[in-house]
């Protein structure tokens, strides 16, 4: 059976350059960088050449590159280290209800520890209001954590106001830019970021690696504790084949840029046109335009996504679902339901995020698939029943959950 | 290509579905393998011996399997609708004065009718699960039917009587055909890591079995202290809440007597639990509600049974009676010891299954 890729934003496949150089690095040149001798010195020289990339395709100086495993350790590097660092200064926190898990649970945490947080809501696309930000700001507010560009629905936030408000006002400003490092052009400075999280293998790179940009002279401390490696911020020997790696789909991800978003935009826009004009009673969720060039985020009233994606897959197209079980959770889509879906609405929710590999055909043939499924589900469901007696509302019937 | 059509396959992680799956794989079939997943624990699971049937460990076991044996593998969602179902009704079938049965409850409406659902949107026309029970279509009666499974010691007919005609013609029961022993060879043969795992008993969604804390949680109205009276109404002691005991219970009543008590009757009405002797736990006739019958549209006239009243008890002759309002009266030729309401009550004709339902009381 034919196989496609639907599914970036979970992870992208290892580009064949980036897993070359990395194989080199895990066979011949072995070497820990802490040694002193030749074998430690060609490693060393590596893991260097690779936060040069990363802090290049940011706008950074390499010195403020850090590596870690990955986007849950930077956030909870961010959060926690600014967090414990900075108590005597203040205990409150700004992030968003949208945030990734990395984010959230690690502010429930602070909030054990006697922290306080403010989650901001999002508007109906999921977008945060910079004013928001503005009123919750106190005097002990520490840290600002608004993600770049949400991982479910694509909504790409305003960084660029929340990072000068927080300049104004002389507070850390965190983003977790996991899913937009990339995809869309970054330059800290220009952005007004303090710290920013990134993850290796939504960029073509391996997983297990991940980087931390910490702007010269922010306050943090270790969150973890060994030798003095990534300057005693993140000691562990390092992840050195990861690191290449990381480093190489960083260059890769500078060079193709504009090419990227362009080829990216284009088929999601298609996609995107498709589907409306194939199937009825759908809804776009995110952002129209201001969103990441491979998401699109829909829910298809009166189905389940669960059974939309597993009938997918059976028909080879991999996509994802905010109300699927794959993990052990079941908790229904937070991100939708901030942005004020109801539960049905949210449980009909399909993500398909698309790559750099994908082609027009790929984008045809699953708008050959789609509607074919979407006619046999809704014509089963009861939800369809039932809602076509209250056709101007179809999801007035949420309040039993 | 298989030509056969598409099952799926409800898959615990424990050897029986385990070696459902591989017998349809073997047969042809277009098999997917499906865990529902029912109940979401806060806590990381470190605890090797988690082995309730909805844990996480569960799951990777069935994913080990489904990988073993090559079919696609996936969690189902059923969260809601257990939630909504069967805890809910545990909880009130306890307020109410009745001992729920939730593995009945989850079988009727999750397991059966809930993945009956997702399976015919996954495009199967079957679903299978590794009960040793059979299923089959009698000529004469022109009806799908439900048979004790050849293995007497492992039967499971007992918890599937609600199955209708509809769920019937969607099932698979293969393993109504094997001994339990030779599943276990099957299951080696096959190379299913599985093979040997012990059974679960645990109630799957109270957590380490505590029913108290689950209850104290979910339903604290129901844990109210009272008087334990004799079957004269003499107090003779205290109780902890009436849903922590059991009818035909003796141990952990803490009572010191000359003679062992059991508990008699649960009496909601006046939150006592009423103790007597082992004889004073036996009755003859019962009422039963809430019926489903699998060989016969209706009851219309008084029927002899071989039945049973609950999961481990053996058979006893009865007259099933219908009375008015979708209820029956049984009556056995031999006193039954601890009828409980709440639980089930299932006739059988031999080995076939007649129908079902639920304990109201015991007459």
């Amino acid at each position: 059976m034919e196989r496609i890729y639907f599914d970036h934003s979970a992870t992208t496949p290892v580009d064949r350059e980036v897993a070359k150089v990395m194989l080199e690095y895990m066979t011949e040149k072995f070497g820990n960088p802490s040694s002193v001798h030749s074998f430690g010195r060609e490693t060393r020289k590596a893991v260097e050449e690779a936060r040069q990339s990363v802090a290049a395709l940011l706008g950074a100086a390499a010195n403020e590159i850090f590596f870690t495993s990955g986007g849950t350790e930077s956030d909870n590097l961010a959060l926690k280290g600014i967090a414990f660092a900075n108590r005597k200064k203040g205990n409150h926190i700004i992030t968003t209800a949208i945030e990734h898990h990395a984010v959230l649970h690690a502010c429930e945490y602070l909030e054990k520890q006697g922290f306080t947080v403010t989650y901001l809501p999002v508007d109906e696309n999921a977008m945060v209001n910079v004013e928001d930000v503005r009123n919750a700001i106190t005097d002990k507010t520490i840290l600002i954590s608004v993600m770049f560009a949400n991982n479910e629905v694509g909504t790409i936030q305003p960084i660029k106001e929340i990072g000068q408000l927080a300049k104004e006002k002389n507070i850390y400003f965190h983003t977790d830019a996991v899913q937009a490092v990339g995809n869309c052009h970054i330059d800290v400075n220009e952005l007004n970021i303090d710290l920013l999280s990134l993850s290796g293998h939504k960029l073509y790179g391996p997983k297990g690696i991940g980087a931390i940009y910490i702007r010269k002279g922010v306050k943090i401390e270790s969150t973890q504790h060994g030798g003095s490696q990534e300057r005693k911020l993140r000691p562990g020997t390092e992840n050195v084949p990861g690191i290449v790696g990381l480093g190489k789909a960083a260059d890769l991800a500078r060079i193709e840029l504009n090419q990227r978003i362009s080829h990216l935009t284009n088929l999601r826009d298609k996609l995107i046109k498709g589907i409306q004009e194939k199937i009825s009673d759908i809804k776009l969720n995110g952002h129209k335009e201001n969103r990441l060039p491979g998401n699109v985020n829909i829910s298809f009233l009166y189905v389940e996504g669960e059974s939309l994606l597993l009938n997918l897959d059976l028909k080879g197209i991999a996509a994802s679902s905010g109300s699927a079980c794959t993990s052990g959770s079941l908790d229904p889509s937070h991100v939708l339901l901030a942005m004020g879906l109801t539960h049905e609405v949210a449980h009909g929710s399909l993500r398909l995020s698309l790559g750099r590999g994908n082609t027009e055909d790929d984008i045809n043939y699953c708008l050959e698939v789609l509607p074919q499924i979407l006619e046999r589900l809704r014509s089963m469901s009861p939800l369809n029943a039932n809602s076509k007696l209250a056709a101007n509302n179809p999801c007035s019937q949420c309040d039993h959950h | 290509m298989s030509t056969k059509p598409r099952v799926l396959v409800a898959m615990s992680g424990g050897v029986d579905s385990s070696l459902t799956a591989a017998l349809l794989v073997q047969q042809g079939y277009d098999v997917i393998g499906a865990t529902m997943q029912i109940w979401d624990k806060d806590v990381p699971e470190s605890d090797a011996e988690n082995r309730g049937c909805c844990s996480l460990s569960a799951v990777d076991d069935a994913r080990r399997v489904a990988d073993k044996i090559g079919i696609p593998y996936y969690v189902l969602n059923f969260r809601e609708m257990f939630e909504d179902t069967v805890i809910d009704y545990f909880v009130a079938e306890y307020g109410a004065g009745k001992t729920p049965n939730p593995c009945i409850a989850c079988n009727r409406y999750v397991k059966f009718e809930g993945l009956l659902q997702k399976a015919l949107a996954l495009g199967a026309e079957y679903v299978a699960t590794g009960h040793y029970a059979r299923i089959g279509y009698n000529d004469t009666l022109g009806r799908h039917t439900l048979s004790k499974g050849i293995d007497h010691t492992k039967d499971q007919s007992y918890a599937l009587y609600h199955l209708n005609q509809n769920t019937l013609k969607h099932f698979l029961m293969p393993l109504g055909d094997y001994t339990k022993v030779r599943t276990r060879e099957l299951a080696a043969e096959f190379g299913l890591s599985v093979a040997n795992k012990p059974e679960s008993q645990e109630i799957c969604f109270v957590p380490d079995d505590d029913y108290k804390g689950f209850l104290a949680e979910k339903s604290p109205d129901s844990l109210r202290p009272g008087n334990i009276i004799d079957v004269h109404g003499k107090i003779v002691g205290q109780h902890q809440g009436l849903p922590l005991y059991t009818i035909g219970q003796r141990k952990g009543l803490g009572i010191a007597a000359g003679k062992p008590l059991y508990v008699v009757k649960l009496d909601f009405a006046n939150n006592q639990v009423i103790v007597g002797s082992n004889e004073d736990v036996f009755s003859s006739e019962l009422i039963a509600e809430d019926l489903n019958f699998i060989t016969i549209d209706r009851l219309e006239k008084p029927i002899t049974v071989s039945a049973k009243i609950r999961y481990g008890s053996r058979e006893g002759i009865a007259i099933v009676t219908p009375l008015t309002k979708g209820s029956v009266h049984v009556k056995f030729f031999e006193p039954q010891r601890a009828i409980t309401p709440g639980q089930s009550v299932v006739f059988y004709d031999g080995d076939m299954v007649i129908g079902g339902g639920i304990i109201k009381n015991s007459v």
